[in-house]
């Protein structure tokens, strides 16, 4: 079952289409499930197609189509580095190499503790902040040094 | 109308066709694989290109819309170099494993390759792996490397099947075809996808490295299972059936199959087939010569007739039987004196025997189904007992057509139902009656005095009402009758209320039929009614017991309406002689087994529900000393001395039946004479709901393995309300004792809250209930 939560803000998206078009409003059902808890198993793929009376196969599609969502826990603060062109042009793979050796995890790997997952991501139409990465897909952190690195894990870290 | 030229071609065609369309009218060939004619367009595999003049780069035909005064150029320079190109990329990830792919020789893929691939290829790079998935006994997706992610398979499941089981997950480099969760494909015409995928990525797993394809012979033949009359393609091998193919016509099957008919061929092969006669003497089975089975048979039918009159003969045959097999039995008997013949095995109701204009049918051509605007179902198990006509109620429904339904189940139908009553089989007519009197006060109406009195008894409900409104709304309204409803106790009530009910919205109005030659056995005079003597229906045969039986093609405690009752009449027969294609379990009952053949080793005819003749010839020759039923009751009659008996071949006696008559005129689903009464019929307690499961239907699809091995076969459970189970202090799930008069069966039951209360769903024509009785009527449930 999907939570209150998470079925109040998919009514509220479901308004903006015509009743006989529930499944237009899949795209934010697996976001809101997501923002509640990291990430979409295939039970709330299921429940997702139940609520908007859709096929289950076509919300998998959805969900693994787009690199955005996680399809496995990804950890409390997930680091998405942006490895696309422009960031590749000032450092983006250094970057990913220093976040990778400073959480000790590779690419789609959460740490130990739960705390953080890094992954690979497409441009954020940001290039200009580059490099950079997005924090929990919502956040957008850029003009990364190693300090700036520091800082912004270890501010996380505390939460 | 726009006129366009392709390749120097001129053709004129309607606003809105694909220029790949348009091309194949003219004979073009434009090469293709996402595209089917009877699939929305993807326009993902990009193989159609062609060039079109004035366009800046190829397009895809399949895709591109006609406009007046275009140009197209399939053969072109640019276009061949487009198609080339896209043949490149679609074979850089292919694993190019032709020599061990069971497609080939018959692959889209291979075959383009030859026409438009290089050859040898310019990719070094590593290719991807799409690793194997089970999803079910009948389809393989084992190679999915090979897929080249036409999405025709997807597409079939959702546009044609109803359901989305198979989907195209992941993105890009990385798409797969897969089911949710690893789940297996469980559609009544799943094959269908092995036969669109375009390359073998998707093949039949009971025919995977069987054989290859340019070994087998090819034979027309016609479905002997549902009614529709499938026209189907049988591939030889050695005297062996090795596959079955759609033949494509479009009024019958279209290009598809239901997997029933597409692989219950491996039931041919099956180990129980019979193929020596048999005789039991002191106790014990003998295989014998046929003149001497024969012999015996003859004998024993004269001694009885003889000594105890010729009424003390009963025959029964399946509705599966074909028309020649049923007619010879039919005269046989008659022949002998005896009037007691049937094929309405499952049938209880007989009250409109002789009272009806003719045969039931469909009422239509099944092609016109998908024209239809408003339905009215009434007890059918719709999308199993009739797969593909349900896939035309659902291609009528995308058009817009309604569907009412009036049913004891509520199995989801994968179409949108508009209106649906769900209630136990003793308030169906109750029902129907409300739909009618709603519908006659909207008209305003004076309804016959034939229907008044049940009518007056009733008030309809919100949801008869709606039933009555959209049914008035529409403009080719059909009302049709399932298999349910015929084997239904109140069969001829339902039937003349459905046929007022017809005729107030000016519908068509048939019945969907339950087996091949429903239709072809009331032609064969395969009935009791059939001369000015009557003798007795299926049901009175067995209640008022006969000293012999001859049974064609009967398993009868899979057969018949009442198993019990079946079993119990062939245990106090004298005499049983079983024709069977298999060794079953008369050997239990019948003193002789004589094999014959199933019918693709024989010829025949089958006459579908819409009335359309179809003979077919035998595909292979008959196994061991198995014969053609025709010849052999064609050798008893003329051992019987009964004259007219000689026929040169299956022709001849399809001629008797059929030359000469005016088939139209013989069928009439009309009744006279028969009035509707409230409430006649009434059961104290809970009462049986059965269905005949897909695959328990005839003697050939119980022996098919691998549709053994789909969930439409799973061991029967019976199903009750929750409401039901908790008054019997019952869990879902726990093992419970169904009794019918003095017989029961184990079985766990589960609960259904789709089911109407006071009622307990248990399949028939099931091994495990087999020693149950009557398919409706009173049942008992208790913990086992
Ligand atoms: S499995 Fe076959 S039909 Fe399905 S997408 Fe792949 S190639 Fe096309
Ligand atoms: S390339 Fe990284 S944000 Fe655009
Ligand atoms: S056939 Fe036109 S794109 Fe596939």
């Amino acid at each position: 079952m999907l939570s209150e939560q998470v079925r109040a803000k998919t009514d509220r998206e479901l308004k903006k289409y015509p009743p006989d078009r529930k499944q237009s409003a899949v795209m934010s059902a697996l976001r809101f499930v997501q923002d509640e808890k990291g990430w979409i198993d295939t039970a709330d793929m299921a429940d997702v197609a139940a609520y908007l009376g859709m096929p289950q196969m076509s919300v998998y599609e959805v969900a693994t189509f787009y690199n955005m969502y996680n399809l496995k826990p990804m950890g409390r603060h997930t680091l998405t580095v942006c490895t696309n062109l422009s960031c590749q042009l000032v450092g983006a793979m250094e970057t990913l190499n220093y976040i990778k050796s400073k959480l000790g995890i590779g690419v789609g790997e959460v740490t130990a503790d739960g705390k953080f997952g890094l992954r690979e991501g497409e441009c954020q139409n940001v290039c200009d902040e580059a490099p950079l990465f997005m924090i929990n897909n919502k956040k957008t952190c850029g003009h990364l040094t190693k300090e700036k690195i520091d800082q912004i894990l270890a501010e996380l870290d505390k939460e | 109308m726009i006129n366009i030229e392709i390749d120097g071609k001129h053709i004129e065609v309607e606003n809105g066709c694909s220029v790949i369309d348009a091309a194949h009218r003219l004979g073009i060939y434009i090469p293709h694989f996402c595209y089917h004619k009877k699939l929305s367009i993807a326009a993902n595999c990009r193989m159609c290109l062609v060039q079109i003049e004035k366009a800046p780069k190829p397009l895809p035909a399949c895709a591109t819309p006609v406009a007046e005064g275009m140009k197209v150029f399939t053969a072109s320079e640019q276009a061949v170099k487009a198609q080339k190109g896209v043949m490149e990329f679609l074979l850089i990830n292919h694993p190019l494993d032709c020599p061990i792919c069971d497609q080939g020789g018959e692959c889209e893929l291979q075959d383009l390759a030859v026409g438009y691939g290089g050859s040898a290829s310019r990719y070094q790079e590593e290719k991807r792996v799409v690793l194997h998935k089970d999803i079910g006994p009948l389809v393989a997706a084992e190679e999915m490397s090979r897929c080249i992610n036409c999405t025709r398979c997807v597409r079939f499941g959702i546009e044609i099947g109803g359901a989305m089981e198979l989907g195209q997950a992941f993105r890009g480099e990385h798409a797969e075809i897969m089911a949710f969760m690893s789940d297996t494909v469980d559609s009544e015409l799943s094959g269908n996808m092995i036969d669109l995928c375009p390359v073998g990525a998707l093949t039949s797993k009971p025919f995977r490295y069987s054989a290859r394809t340019w070994e087998l012979s090819r034979r027309k033949s016609i479905s002997p299972h549902d009614s529709l009359g499938s026209n189907l393609a049988v591939q030889v091998k050695n005297n062996r059936v090795m596959r079955v193919l759609p033949i494509e016509n479009e009024d019958v099957n279209e290009c598809w199959l239901s997997d029933k008919d597409r692989f219950s061929y491996e039931g041919l092969n099956s180990a129980e087939r019979l193929t020596k006669p048999m005789i039991k003497q002191g106790g014990k089975w003998l295989e014998v010569e046929w003149q001497v089975a024969l012999e015996y048979v003859a004998n024993g039918l004269r001694q009885i007739a003889h000594e105890t009159g010729a009424e003390n003969i009963g025959a029964l045959a399946t509705p599966n039987s074909t028309l020649e097999e049923l007619y010879l039995l039919q005269k046989l008997v008659r022949g002998l004196g005896s009037h007691n013949v049937d094929f309405r095995l499952r049938q209880s109701d007989f009250s409109a025997d002789s009272k009806q204009t003719g045969a039931p049918w469909l009422g239509m051509a099944v092609a016109d189904i998908n024209r239809v605007d408003r339905f009215l179902l009434v007890g059918s198990f719709l999308r199993k007992d009739h797969p593909l006509l349900a896939s035309r109620v659902r291609q009528a429904t995308k058009a817009g057509a309604q569907v009412n339904l009036i049913h004891s189940t509520d199995d989801d139908l994968l179409m949108p139902i508009a209106n649906k009553e769900i209630v136990s089989p003793t308030e169906m007519t109750t029902v129907l009656a409300q739909v009618l009197k709603a519908l006659a006060t909207a008209k305003q109406a004076t309804l016959d005095t034939s229907v008044q009195q049940i009518v007056q008894s009733v008030t309809p409900s919100a949801i008869a009402q709606a039933m009555a409104d959209s049914l008035a709304g529409g403009e080719r309204v059909a009302i049709l009758l399932g298999n349910f409803a015929q084997q239904h106790p109140q069969a001829s009530q339902l039937q003349l209320l459905a046929q007022h009910i017809a005729a107030l919205c000016g519908a068509t109005f048939g019945f969907f039929g339950e087996a091949a030659n429903s239709v072809g056995g009331y032609l064969a005079q395969a009935v009791p009614f059939a001369d000015a003597e009557h003798g007795m229906n299926a049901s009175a045969m067995l209640a008022a017991q006969r000293k012999a039986y001859i049974l064609l093609n009967v398993e009868a405690e899979l057969d018949m309406q009442n198993p019990q009752q079946a079993l119990a009449a062939m245990g106090a027969a004298d005499m049983v002689v079983a024709l069977s294609a298999y060794k079953h379990h008369a050997t239990e009952y019948a003193d002789v087994l004589l094999p014959i053949t199933p019918f693709t080793e024989t010829s025949g005819t089958f006459i579908s529900s819409e009335g359309r003749v179809q003979s077919f010839k035998g595909t292979v020759q008959p196994l061991g000393e198995a014969r053609p039923a025709w010849k052999v009751l064609r050798v008893l009659g003329n051992m019987l001395n009964i004259p007219g008996f000689d026929y040169n071949n299956s022709e001849a006696v399809r001629d008797e039946v059929l030359v000469g008559t005016d088939l139209p005129a013989k069928l009439g689903n009309v009744l006279h004479g028969v009035s509707a009464q409230a409430a006649t019929w009434d059961v104290t307690g809970l009462q049986r709901v059965s269905d005949v499961p897909i695959y328990a239907t005839d003697a050939i699809v119980r022996r098919a393995a691998s549709l053994q091995k789909t969930r439409d076969a799973a061991t029967p459970r019976a199903l009750m309300h929750s409401v039901e189970l908790k008054k019997l202090n019952l869990q879902s799930g726990e093992m419970v004792k169904l009794t019918q008069e003095h017989g029961s069966a184990r079985l766990s039951v589960i609960a259904d809250d789709s089911l109407p209360h006071g009622v307990v769903r248990v399949a028939a024509g099931h091994a495990v209930t087999a020693e149950l009785g009557a398919m409706f009527g009173a049942i008992m449930v208790e913990r086992a």
